[in-house]
């Protein structure tokens, strides 16, 4: 079966995810699909196994157009998705999950779809326990299970998502075989990661994505630098950082170690000066969320970690003594963590002035809201609801409700969603605080942004953290490396 | 525009509130009433006399306590289904400070003073248990409301038929019934009592001024809107919610003790009377906004006690005025929804 997507595009509002994506598959063939977060890879595996429509463009199976309206349309024509994270039913069965979405009659035939399951795990080295629940089962069992429900529902093309998260070495050693023997079969395996490793190893072709654009595709053997230039852009020419050079430490973290049921971060030390930036740079999920969230009181820490912030020891305090302390958290969710559905401009800025007094003196609150709008440009009165605003205009409130003074500023992906002339301002502002003495610690994804504004680097990579680097004497394609994994001791 | 939509919302209302009257007639008329005859009924049920109008405020003072209430818990996005309980436990304490004191030598107006504390108490405290399962437990609010609403009717029988009973037998008609010293004094030949009426209405506007103009009450609402942007903000978001509970549940219990006091003068097994519920349904009717409560609480106070004609004049039953009430919150909620859908696709 040979598999061609012709010009697809697909937007989400002002977003376009998908841009004139054409990629033909041939069969027996292990595709790779590489790229950052939001390049646009999801989305147009997506299309391909029927949970959404694209908006334009074609897709053809063995030459003939076809049109997929639903994943189980999908399945109907040998095309299988297997998702990040699985999606079964984890209190019942694995027979009874089997059976779910299976057409027949009233009474399935148990005996017989667990003796075919059994056969088909078999000839994999499989060991399913069609009794056994789904919930007792490990991701990687679960994956393993899924895969050989949608080859018995009659997958030819298996589209995988990111699935080496969260599973063992094994069983990763054990899918790739599983892959490669089901593309020798004359299969057609799309295997989608930002892992490079991964798709150097297993993938016969590789295409890869930035910005919702199919940028270049490689075939076996790879190198790496033109796969990572390919992924995060060419390298761009360093700016001028504020470069702030203080003596004193405004944070100092000793031993940090944070568990989580998927990464295991530990000893970390750092110090960190006033008026720094150091930027965390890393694939979604790496651990450096959980590193910023732990720096702002907003997540325990375990084992030895000793965390100072201005010398004072906030290791077990609760997050009320961060806010005292100045460290100051912005979320990048700014409609479920930032801001506050429901509530106006106004009563934000009441919410984070002085709050002991009983009654609210609304003269002052509505005075101290102009001046905050106008000061940092907001479209937007002080009786307008936060969720009106546009999303550069939240990212402006949120810095705005920033208090003075500061000693530490965390910021979850400061511009995302932000046009380049917002992010300038943005960084403006953040600079005008670096002055002051506030050290500043961000993540991105966007690495140019993170050479061009921050004096030290730090990257993490499935819970493990790099050396702090200058980002004066690093480049993007050190970085994209790193990201990858490539260059991690033990 | 602005002003446009605001008339377009009052439309939207008006015609929730005609389709809730049709829903409540189609019923009138499969039950073979005239649903026009019904309707006058209830009003001259409720308004045709003085006695008539404050027999309204009788019934409106539990239920303003109630949707005072209501409103707090709503603010912090809780659903305290169990202001039901909340009233029996407060009805319950303050039967138990006068039942403890009725013969001692304290003087009447500092034993009733003690029992409408007591009740107010009873209230938040049975509140707090919900709140706790809430906060610390990751008990549904509902589930823990509800399940101690029968535990405080429960709770009620067994005083009534066991420790608290009659002398002789207990009877459903409640425990022994106070001495008059023990009453909230009412107008001379009327039920209502004007210390009730202060404390209703008292509690009203002290909700409302807590939600609009104080920084407790704007903490409050940024809890109920967004839980976790509320916490990075730095408010402590469980001592809100239990604080909401507390309030509520005393709110509440103040309610109870008032219908001991100057209502039944005794404990009686229906003591709450659904006010609990009908409280919640006020505050969703009036999308939680205070300053609504009183003229909706009367509206509702005057239905419920309008229809004890039904049964009289019509041989219908008096839950019609439930029906009514139902439909009423449903078709506006509907309506809302509608309302939504539209302006999404304008």
């Amino acid at each position: 079966m040979k598999v061609e997507l012709r010009s697809i595009h697909k937007y989400f509002g002002p977003v376009h995810a998908n841009n004139n994506i054409s990629l033909t598959i041939l069969p027996g063939t292990i595709q790779g699909i590489v790229g950052e977060n939001g390049a646009g890879k999801s989305t147009l595996m997506k299309i391909l196994s029927g949970f959404i429509q694209a908006d334009e463009g074609e897709i053809l199976l063995d030459d003939q157009v076809i049109t997929i309206h639903s994943p189980s349309d999908a399945l109907k024509r040998g095309i299988g998705m297997l998702h990040q994270d699985p999606l079964d039913f984890p209190p019942m069965k694995v027979i009874d999950n089997l059976l779910i979405g299976q057409e027949g009659g009233l009474f399935p035939n148990k005996r017989k779809v667990a003796a075919d399951i059994k056969k088909l795990a078999n000839q994999f080295g499989f060991s399913i326990d069609t009794e056994a629940y789904v919930e007792g089962l490990t991701v990687g069992e679960r994956q393993q299970l899924e895969i050989i429900r949608l080859l018995w529902m009659g997958a030819r093309i298996l589209i995988l998502d990111e699935p080496t998260t969260g599973i063992s070495a094994s069983q990763k050693e054990k899918l790739f075989e599983t892959l490669t023997r089901l593309a020798s079969e004359g299969m057609i395996v799309i295997f989608v990661s930002h892992k490079l490793e991964e798709i150097e190893t297993l993938c016969h072709r590789a295409a890869v994505f930035r910005g919702g654009l199919l940028v270049g595709e490689a075939i076996q053997p790879y190198h790496t630098d033109d796969l990572v230039r390919l992924m995060f852009g060419k390298p761009m020419e360093l700016g001028s950082r504020l470069g702030c050079h203080s003596e004193e430490n405004v944070v100092e973290i000793h031993n940090l170690e944070i568990e989580d049921p998927r990464l295991h971060i530990r000893d970390v030390d750092l110090d960190v000066k006033a008026g720094e930036v150091i930027g965390l740079a890393g694939m979604e999920g790496s651990g450096q969320r959980l590193f910023l969230r732990a720096l702002g009181g907003l997540l325990a820490t375990t084992g030895r970690t000793k965390l100072l912030v201005k010398g004072h020891d906030l290791t077990h305090e609760p997050y009320s003594s961060y806010l005292k302390t100045g460290v100051a958290y912005v979320p990048a969710d700014r409609m479920e963590e930032g801001l506050i559905p429901g509530l106006t401009l106004k009563e934000h800025f009441i919410l984070t002035g002085d709050t002991k007094k009983l009654f609210i003196d609304q003269e002052e609150s509505l005075h101290r809201t102009k001046v905050k709008i106008s000061e940092f440009n907001i479209k937007g009165r002080p009786d307008s609801y936060v969720e009106e605003l546009s999303g550069g205009n939240q990212q402006r409130a949120l810095l705005a409700l920033l208090n003075e003074p500061l000693s530490l500023v965390l910021l979850e992906h400061p511009s995302r969603g932000l046009d380049l002339e917002s992010t300038i301002w943005l960084w403006e502002k953040l600079k005008e605080r670096c002055k002051t003495g506030t050290a500043v610690i961000f993540i991105s994804s966007d690495l140019e942004q993170i050479l061009h504004y921050s004096d030290r680097i730090l990257v993490f990579f499935g819970g493990k953290v790099s050396k702090p680097m200058l980002a004066a004497e690093t480049n993007v394609d050190q970085l994209g490396q790193l990201i990858g994994g490539k260059g991690f001791v033990n | 525009m602005k002003s446009g939509s605001r008339w377009y919302r009052f439309g939207i209302q008006v015609a929730a509130v005609v389709l809730a009257l049709v829903f409540t007639s189609i019923i009138l008329l499969i039950a073979k009433a005239q649903p026009l005859e019904a309707y006058k009924n209830i009003l001259v049920g409720s308004f045709s006399s003085i006695e008539a109008i404050t027999n309204v405020i009788v019934v409106w003072i539990p239920l303003l306590l109630a949707s005072a209430g209501a409103l707090v818990t709503f603010t912090a996005g809780l659903w305290n289904i169990g202001i039901e309980g909340q009233i029996t436990l407060g009805a319950i304490s303050t039967t138990l400070v006068l039942r403890l004191l009725q013969h001692s030598d304290v003087s009447p107006a500092i034993i009733i003073f003690l029992a409408v504390l007591s009740g107010f108490i009873g209230g938040a405290l049975w509140a707090a248990l919900a709140g706790a399962l809430k906060t610390y437990g990751g008990v549904n609010e509902i589930f823990g409301g509800l399940g101690l609403n029968f535990v405080a009717t429960a709770m009620t029988i067994w005083l009534i038929f066991g420790p608290w009973k009659r002398p002789g037998i207990g009877s459903m008609s409640g425990t022994e019934p106070f001495a008059n010293t023990l009453w909230l004094p009412t107008i001379p030949g009327l039920r209502l009592s004007w210390w009730s009426l202060l404390i209703g209405i008292l509690a009203l506007v002290l909700v409302y001024v807590l939600l609009s103009n104080t920084h407790f009450g704007l903490k409050l609402k940024a809890v109920g809107k967004n839980r976790k942007a509320a916490s990075v903000f730095g408010i402590p978001t469980s001592n809100f919610m239990m604080s909401a509970f507390l309030i509520c549940g005393g709110l509440a219990g103040l309610a109870g003790a008032l219908q001991v006091l100057a209502v039944y003068h005794r404990l009686i097994p229906s003591i709450s009377s659904g006010y609990g519920y009908l409280g919640l349904m006020v505050g969703m009717l009036i999308n939680y906004q205070a300053i609504w409560a009183a003229p909706v609480a009367f509206f509702f106070a005057a239905l419920n006690f309008g229809s004890i004609q039904l049964p009289i004049v019509m041989k219908l039953d008096s839950s019609l005025s439930g029906v009514l009430q139902g439909a009423l919150v449903l078709f506006v909620l509907m309506m809302d929804g509608v309302r939504k859908r539209f302006e999404k696709k304008a």
